[in-house]
């Protein structure tokens, strides 16, 4: 057992031919507790690393081990639309077969964790998208889940909630110690939020550059610290993209 | 710093959330009765039919001689014990075919090849009328009950398993996933996933079975006529045309009608009507 909450070795995965990898090679290694930001251009296998992780899909060849059983949240918030917000957040807990009392408790502690203790009844399309995206986040805890996969879960999400998003994730990380691999297109949500940051190249997808993000917080979006890693980063990641316009 | 993201983010939520609607009790009356107009008008137009072109009442008899049939038969008690028989039939007939269609749609729904051996079959049964089942089933199991709820069944059974067949295949992929990231047991999966999610195409292949099976069992009755299967509402409508009474016979494709009406009203568009709601899939 080695000592990271989340680690892969050698990971390969192809979807057709054996030789077009999605990812190649991919080794990476996150501890327990740790915030990491992947970036990188659409199509450059983010999700595809999330989904093997997760168990959705898998791994043509390598190793992915992890320190407890990962939860993945999506960039819709997939709650059930037939289930209210409380309910939504309560079913892992029904899944795995704890006790009413019981998950009803938790889930009211974990509605109150993204304060929306006076949304429990509402039906998610009485929601606002960044409600919904709170509620996603408490039914991920209720699944007890140490490690939090998220696929770009606040790219649909105007400035504003995002902003609020990102104060109130920063802070259930830092309450849980959770540990959180955040992948995005967005190089300044990146850094606002990671503790580091992974720069992710298209086909084959594998790291081809880390930064460590030593801005110290309360971090803000548009924080001139922010400003330019951010551009740092962004010229790293047009390079990479540049690479492909004439292949 | 938390209490100040907290104040912020209710303040939003109450910005981004509007305030639900209480439904106008009165326009929930309106929407029950307005269709009483529509009845009132053809009784009008009939009515005028009647009396302008002085049409024989072996040919069409005037509403108020319908009237005085229905009254005529609820005095001899054939009216209560006919929509008795029918309906309790048809409910009966019809709950078979919900636990022998569910199993149906859902092995053919999320098993490719079971699906494409047995789904055409499936499609066939429901493009054939069931009435064209009645004779095979006289020869099979007599004038007996078993001739009309065999093919209660066959009429029914084709349009709810492909009702939940079509609402599986509708099914957003991402609850699939939601579900294999919750954990959910294959069991689980199909309880708290696959059956609520196709929710809203089996409740259509439901509605849709029950007018099938209704006019299924009418077709039944109306050609399998014999003491040992009592008297329906089909029964009733043969016995109008055997003595040659036209208002009876009237009478009977009313009552046919108002049942399907009264079941569709009654039990099915409530059901709708709120998982439309509850998922926000209704405008208003």
């Amino acid at each position: 057992m080695s000592s990271f909450a989340l680690e892969t070795s050698s990971l390969f995965k192809s979807f057709d031919s054996a030789t077009d990898y999605v990812l190649e090679d991919l080794n990476m290694q996150v501890r327990e507790g740790e915030f990491v930001s992947i970036v990188g251009a659409s199509g450059c296998g983010k999700s595809t690393l999330l989904n093997l992780i997760s168990g959705l899909d898998q791994a043509t060849s390598g190793n992915i081990s992890t320190s407890s059983k990962p939860t993945l949240l999506f960039q819709e918030s997939a709650l059930l639309p037939w289930l209210n917000a409380l309910a939504n957040v309560e079913l892992p807990m029904k899944l795995n077969g704890v006790e009413k009392e019981e998950r009803r408790a938790k889930s009211l502690e974990l509605l109150e964790l993204v304060n929306l203790t006076s949304s429990a009844k509402k039906m998610p399309h009485e929601l606002s998208g960044g409600m919904r995206q709170r509620v996603a986040i408490a039914r991920a805890l209720a699944q007890d889940s140490r490690i939090l996969l998220m696929d770009e879960p606040f790219a649909a999400l105007d400035a504003i909630t995002r902003d609020l998003l990102h104060d109130e994730l920063s802070r259930i990380w830092r309450a849980r110690g959770l540990t959180i691999l955040f992948v995005t297109h967005n190089v300044r949500e990146a850094i606002r939020l990671g503790q580091r940051v992974l720069l992710m190249s298209s086909r084959p997808g594998r790291f081809i550059e880390e930064w460590k993000v030593a801005i110290k917080e309360p971090r803000r979006m548009d924080s001139p610290e922010i400003a330019k890693m951010a551009s740092k980063v962004t010229d790293e990641l047009r390079r990479e993209i540049k690479r492909h316009a004439y292949a | 710093m938390h209490d100040e993201l907290r104040t912020l983010e209710s303040g939003l939520d109450a910005l981004e959330t509007k305030p639900s609607k209480a439904r106008d009790p009165r326009t929930a009356l309106f929407k029950a009765f307005s269709p009483l107009i529509a009845v009132a008008f053809i009784i009008l137009i009939w009515q005028i039919v009647v009396t302008i072109f002085d049409i024989e009442n072996y040919i069409l008899p005037t509403p108020s001689e319908v009237g005085s049939a229905l009254a005529n038969q609820w005095e001899l008690g054939n009216l209560q014990t006919a929509l008795t028989t029918s309906t309790s039939r048809g409910i009966q007939g019809f709950i078979v075919a919900i636990l022998l269609a569910t199993p149906i749609g859902l092995l053919l729904g999320l098993n490719r090849t079971l699906r494409t051996i047995f789904g055409p079959i499936l499609l066939g049964l429901q493009q054939l009328p069931s009435v064209a089942w009645v004779p095979a089933a006289i020869i099979w199991f007599g004038l007996s009950p078993a001739t009309i709820y065999a093919v209660i069944l066959l009429g029914a059974i084709p349009s709810i398993a492909n009702g939940l067949i079509a609402g599986i295949d509708q099914i957003n992929p991402i609850y699939r996933r939601v579900s294999r990231v919750l954990g959910a047991s294959r069991w689980q999966n199909i309880r708290h996933f696959i059956l609520p999610a196709s929710w809203t195409g089996y409740l259509a292949g439901l509605e849709q079975g029950w007018a099938f099976a209704w006019r299924s069992l009418m077709a039944a009755e109306l050609i399998a006529v014999s003491p040992a299967l009592g008297l329906g509402v089909g029964q009733l409508l043969d016995v109008g045309r055997q003595l040659g009474d036209m208002s009876l016979v009237i009478a009977s494709i009313l009552m046919i009608m108002v049942i399907g009406i009264l079941v569709e009203k009654i039990f099915f568009s409530p059901i709708r009507n709120r998982t439309l709601r509850k998922r926000g899939l209704m405008v208003n």
